[in-house]
């Protein structure tokens, strides 16, 4: 085995954010057995950042260029990985939107086991081992993948490490292919919000706020850490219609891993922790001293959160020099 | 319009999970089984669209043990027309079931094959795509809308920092997000009815797996944490154990 391939994901021209992260991952597992990192990048013409994934552990990088990548082009991207997969011992992408989309049907496309949102791969014997959260982190799965496997790599699960390799860029020629799905674009949310599974605090509303128009309290809040905090929410005031969805953290929602979750109104329903329980420092502010957020809070507060979330947010503005 | 729609049996997500004696599965004692929550958007979906066409077909396929015929019977009380139960034991490795449910649905003629974007037990999301590769057709996962006219289907999806949309003919192979309907809940007429409807089961048997499972853990429980204090004079409190303690201000 040895050999992997990084299926770098481009918008735009650009190389997207989390392709140093993936690098770092295909390098520990290559140094395990000396083999080697082949970054591929599919663009529409010249990509921004292909000159960098060198610094960032890529022995080589094979540029494909082709009409088709102006958008995500799936069966174009399938089609050149399949070309190539013969020569790897894995295939690793990262785990966003477009990742999770793409390394299942690479995997049908070349007959390979695939280990989906995993936090960490390794090399086992012959088999690829992966590790992931399953029942949305309330249990922890290790999993050993035999022959050539699609590993998509969880983000964050990796912080990017420079490792200083040639990256010498190839191109490549785009095999025959048949296109069956036409992205036509990609539009901007309505209201530019930072993503809960990106942000590196998250300020979470539940019950507790009584009525929707409360979230703005929350979003003072959130404005207070200066645009590195988003608004998420417990499946009950999601499915109430109170906020978007896309909000949503826990089971049937997204799982987060901030470095700083603050919980405001959460009952802490098992389905929301399972979550969040995997962010770095944990905040509650509830009026009920037994609510279950606090047994997986680091620390908490209880008390009216209408007091305490202006003061709270006020105190932060503070702390942040505004 | 013929429709298919894939089904897992999943844990409530309720559930406490604890690990079975095997090391790499769950303890189903006392456990709630139910529809998987996404592959509820996928019935909706379903159903909904052969309403609107006003003919067609609605089949709910699930590759299981024999448990999972209950399970359709929630689907079949949603409004789908009849269940396919394609009887075996499924493995940790998505792509040979994949193979057992594409093998089925092949010659169905579908127009529409529909799952939800992901199972909440093992959280593979996989199956779906696996299935449009393994069949050739086009393939949208997570979709948040979908609109058929003519032969055509639009869909949305959402992306980081965005939302990206794309358009197939059909047959096609769709896997659905939250967001996508609001499924409905069976009546007491769709319970009954369903008691009726047919129940095909199907002897399967998966290809040799790829995919072990090595281990199943709890994850490591948090260290205990603690009350600052109560109510709004406990903020100085808080804004110093975040910013002496935890180092996140």
């Amino acid at each position: 085995m040895a050999d992997i391939l990084c299926v770098i994901e481009q918008r735009g021209g650009a190389i997207r954010k989390g392709a140093n992260e993936l690098l770092t991952a295909a390098r520990q597992l290559a140094d395990q057995s000396g083999g080697r990192v082949d970054a591929l990048v599919c663009g529409d013409g010249a990509v921004t950042g292909v000159d960098a994934l060198g610094a960032a552990g890529a022995d080589r990088v094979l540029t494909a260029s082709h009409a088709a990548f102006g958008h995500y082009a799936p069966e174009a991207i399938v089609a050149t990985v399949q070309s190539l997969a013969g020569q790897y011992g894995a295939v690793l992408v990262a785990a966003t939107a477009t990742g999770k989309d793409l390394a299942p049907r690479l995997a049908a496309a070349i007959g390979a086991p695939c280990g989906m949102d995993v936090t960490a791969v390794s090399a086992a014997g012959d088999a690829i081992r992966v590790v992931r959260p399953v029942y949305a982190g309330k249990a922890i799965q290790t999993l050993d993948l035999a022959g050539t496997a699609v590993v998509a790599v969880r983000p964050g699960a990796y912080p990017a490490v420079a490792s200083a390799k040639a990256g010498a860029v190839e191109s490549l020629a785009v095999p025959a292919f048949t296109p069956r799905l036409t992205v036509t674009g990609i539009a901007a949310p309505e209201k530019a919000t930072l993503d809960v599974a990106e942000a590196r605090v998250v300020i979470a509303g539940g019950r507790g706020l009584g009525e929707p128009q409360h979230f703005g309290l929350l979003e003072e809040l959130a404005a207070a850490f200066g645009g590195e905090a988003a608004v998420g929410a417990s499946r009950a005031v999601v499915d109430a219609g109170w906020i978007e969805h896309g909000a949503q953290v826990g089971q049937t929602g997204k799982t987060v891993a901030p470095e700083l979750y603050i919980a405001v109104g959460v009952s802490g329903a098992i389905q929301h922790l399972a979550g969040m329980r995997t962010a770095r420092t944990i905040v509650a502010i509830n009026r009920d001293k037994d609510a279950p957020i606090f047994k997986v809070a680091d620390f908490g507060i209880v008390g009216d959160l209408f007091e305490v979330v202006p003061a709270l947010t006020a105190a932060i503005k503070v702390a942040k020099g505004q | 319009m013929k429709i298919a729609i894939c089904l897992r049996r999943v844990p409530d997500t309720t559930a406490k999970i604890a690990i079975g004696p095997s090391g790499v599965a769950i303890d189903e004692a006392g456990v709630k089984f139910v529809p998987n929550p996404y592959d509820e958007y996928a019935l909706e979906a379903g159903i909904a669209l052969k309403e609107a066409a006003g003919a067609g077909e609605t089949v709910v396929v699930s590759f299981g043990g024999d448990n999972v015929q209950e399970t359709m019977r929630t689907a079949l009380a949603m409004g789908v027309d009849r269940a396919v139960h394609l009887q075996g034991t499924p493995s940790a490795d998505g792509l040979a079931n994949a193979r057992v449910l594409a093998d089925h649905l092949r010659d169905g003629g579908y127009d529409l094959i529909l799952f939800g974007k992901v199972a909440v037990d093992d959280y593979g999301q996989q199956t779906g795509a696996m299935v449009a590769e393994l069949l050739g057709r086009p393939c949208a996962t997570a979709i948040t809308s979908l609109v058929i006219e003519g032969g055509t289907a639009k869909v949305t999806r959402e992306v980081e920092g965005g939302v990206e949309s794309a358009q197939c003919s059909l047959p096609a192979v769709f896997t659905c997000d939250k967001g996508l309907n609001t499924p409905r809940l069976p009546g007491l007429k769709g319970i009954m009815s369903a008691k009726k409807k047919p129940l095909d089961v199907v002897p399967t048997v998966a290809g040799a797996a790829q995919v072990t499972v090595v281990s199943l853990a709890l994850p490591p429980e948090r260290a205990a944490g603690r009350i600052v204090g109560e109510g709004a004079a406990a903020v100085p409190a808080l804004i110093a154990a975040l910013t002496n303690d935890a180092k996140v201000l």
